[in-house]
């Protein structure tokens, strides 16, 4: 078997005297579509910002493609591939969409600027279907389109694994097949996916394997089937 | 390559412009208020490499403008140092303080930043006022060199200070049209963001920072010998920190055009109502133009023409 893409080895992560992750341990393969869910401040967002390097961490270790990154920044992760969006929009506002894709081609791409580096930005506009707007400020975007500007750019970082931040959160159920749509298409080019999302038909359906993070811990891991049948889980969102 | 040489050219010719300027002897005053509004444009300049592309505003320009200042006071009350000497030396000094506010980015974003930095300037004017070798708080006199090149002393600080204008405007259109000032400009927009996206955040600040500091500092330098007099209440005057941030913020920040022409026109005019009204309009002047300014039109004069041109 293949060693995983992804391993997270009994990660702590504690604010002052509240610990926010108490020793998450999980792994994720290498072109897996990968879910996290759980309740409100299960500790979601803040594993991933473990992940990323936004956050440095109180404990245990995270590998990437055999690969101790624990201690690495985020903009080297980033480097190495693992990219992510965030649950708000970050987009660089002072600069159009396509440039927007311009920083991480240049920065996070190896290098890749100038023309061509234009020219892979157009391209992956047009996948995500914001071509049109290339030339406008984020100021002028819709909220989807805000979201698919936040995947464009991760796009244009060339991740190996894309860690997706409650991308639907707010967006109609059109919208959001429509986000669905992108990172099945964007999985099925070979980049890993994980999925943090609240919206339970779009991760069931998209997961092939979900882990359950409750109140800083993992308390399940399985397919979709599995997870909806799980006491535990059931406990964690309804309570007893 | 032919297209990097245009702006090293047009700098050539303002350098060659300055010197005969300087070499036609007109009124020593022109000369005087001259210098002192390029020292401005080497300030504004400097200050908005940090302020205007990385985001990071800086209350503490006296503090650079101060060391290169002192530094240079240093070296001529120690060696006797020729004037290129002093340039470098307190460019380096204040380069090194440079360094050393962008740790603090580390842990200050924001206000927290600039009031840090407006009480670093106090802590340094402090520590130079209790500093007798160099004068102390009563100050100290400096002698200038004899014999200049050519013209009288203030002739030639004059053609000193065209060139340094140029170079720092050139350091600035540089960083602004690189990778750094595109890396410089992702971290402004939003820090997070940009580190998560590939930019190494800390190190573009520190070269921010540095480089900022670096081009203060020499603008300083020459001070001493400017108005032969230097105590810590003019080397670190209120006045540099107020104008640094106006002059950028009424031409405009994103670009290097900007700081340049608020710093000719704010200069300027502060020249003129020396001379005309009172040296006490000075601040008044830049206080009422900058409200102004950040109220009806907060991307400054460029701003303003990008509205007009309609985009």
């Amino acid at each position: 078997m293949a060693p995983p893409l992804l391993e997270v080895q009994g990660l702590v992560k504690r604010f002052g005297g509240f610990t926010a992750l108490n020793g998450v341990t999980l792994s994720v393969k290498a072109g897996e579509r990968f879910g996290l869910i759980g309740p409100n401040g299960s500790g979601k967002t803040t594993l991933i910002n473990c992940v990323s390097g936004v956050l440095p961490v109180n404990g245990g270790t995270i590998r990437f493609d055999g690969r101790e990154i624990t201690a690495l920044p985020p903009h080297q992760r980033t480097r190495l591939g693992i990219v992510r969006t965030f649950q708000i929009p970050k987009p660089f506002t002072s600069m159009t969409v396509l440039e927007n894709l311009g920083i991480p081609l240049e920065y996070a791409g190896a290098g890749r600027a100038g023309a061509e580096g234009n020219t892979d930005a157009g391209e992956i506009l047009k996948t995500i279907g914001l071509d049109a707007k290339a030339h406008l400020r984020p100021a002028g975007l819709t909220q989807i389109e805000m979201r698919k500007l936040e995947l464009a750019r991760a796009m244009a970082a060339r991740p190996t694994l894309l860690i997706s931040d409650e991308a639907m959160a707010g967006l109609s159920s059109t919208e959001v097949d429509d986000i669905l749509t992108i990172l099945f298409r964007l999985n099925a080019q070979g980049i890993t996916i994980i999925m943090i999302e609240h919206i339970m038909r779009a991760v069931m359906r998209f997961s092939e394997r979900i882990v359950v993070l409750d109140a800083g811990e993992r308390i399940a891991e399985g397919t979709p089937a599995e997870i909806v049948r799980d006491p535990a889980v059931e406990k964690a969102y309804l309570g007893e | 390559m032919r297209r990097a040489g245009v702006p090293l050219l047009v700098g050539l010719v303002v350098v060659a412009a300055g010197i005969v300027l300087a070499m036609v002897r007109v009124n020593p005053y022109i000369y005087f208020a001259g210098c002192v509004v390029l020292q401005y444009v080497v300030i504004a300049t400097a200050w908005n490499i940090l302020g205007g592309y990385a985001g990071y505003v800086n209350f503490g320009t006296p503090a650079f403008f101060a060391m290169g200042a002192y530094t240079a006071v240093f070296l001529i009350q120690s060696m006797r140092a020729p004037l290129p000497v002093l340039l470098v030396a307190g460019g380096l000094v204040a380069a090194l303080l440079g360094l050393g506010i962008g740790y603090l980015t580390l842990r200050l974003r924001g206000v927290f930043f600039s009031i840090a930095t407006l009480a670093l300037s106090v802590v340094l004017q402090t520590m130079i006022m209790n500093w007798e070798y160099v004068g102390g708080s009563r100050g100290m006199s400096v002698l200038r060199p004899s014999g200049p090149p050519f013209g009288s002393y203030v002739t030639f600080l004059f053609t000193v200070m065209v060139g340094l204008a140029v170079i720092a405007v050139l350091v600035a259109r540089f960083i602004e049209r690189s990778w750094i000032g595109r890396g410089l400009a992702a971290l402004r927009d939003n820090e997070e963001a940009a580190e998560c996206m590939g930019v190494p955040t800390l190190r573009l600040k520190l070269f921010a920072t540095t480089v900022s500091g670096f081009l203060l500092g020499v603008a300083g330098a020459p001070f001493p010998y400017y108005v032969t007099f230097v105590e810590p209440n003019s080397a670190f005057a209120l006045d540099y920190a107020v104008n640094a941030l106006a002059m950028p913020m009424i031409g405009g920040t994103t670009s290097w055009v900007g700081p340049v022409i608020g710093a000719v026109l704010l200069g300027t005019a502060q020249q003129l109502a020396t001379v005309t009204i009172s040296s006490e309009m000075n601040l008044f002047i830049v206080g009422v133009v900058l409200v102004a300014f950040v109220v009806l039109a907060p991307e400054g004069i460029l701003g303003l023409v990008r509205r007009l041109r309609g985009r």
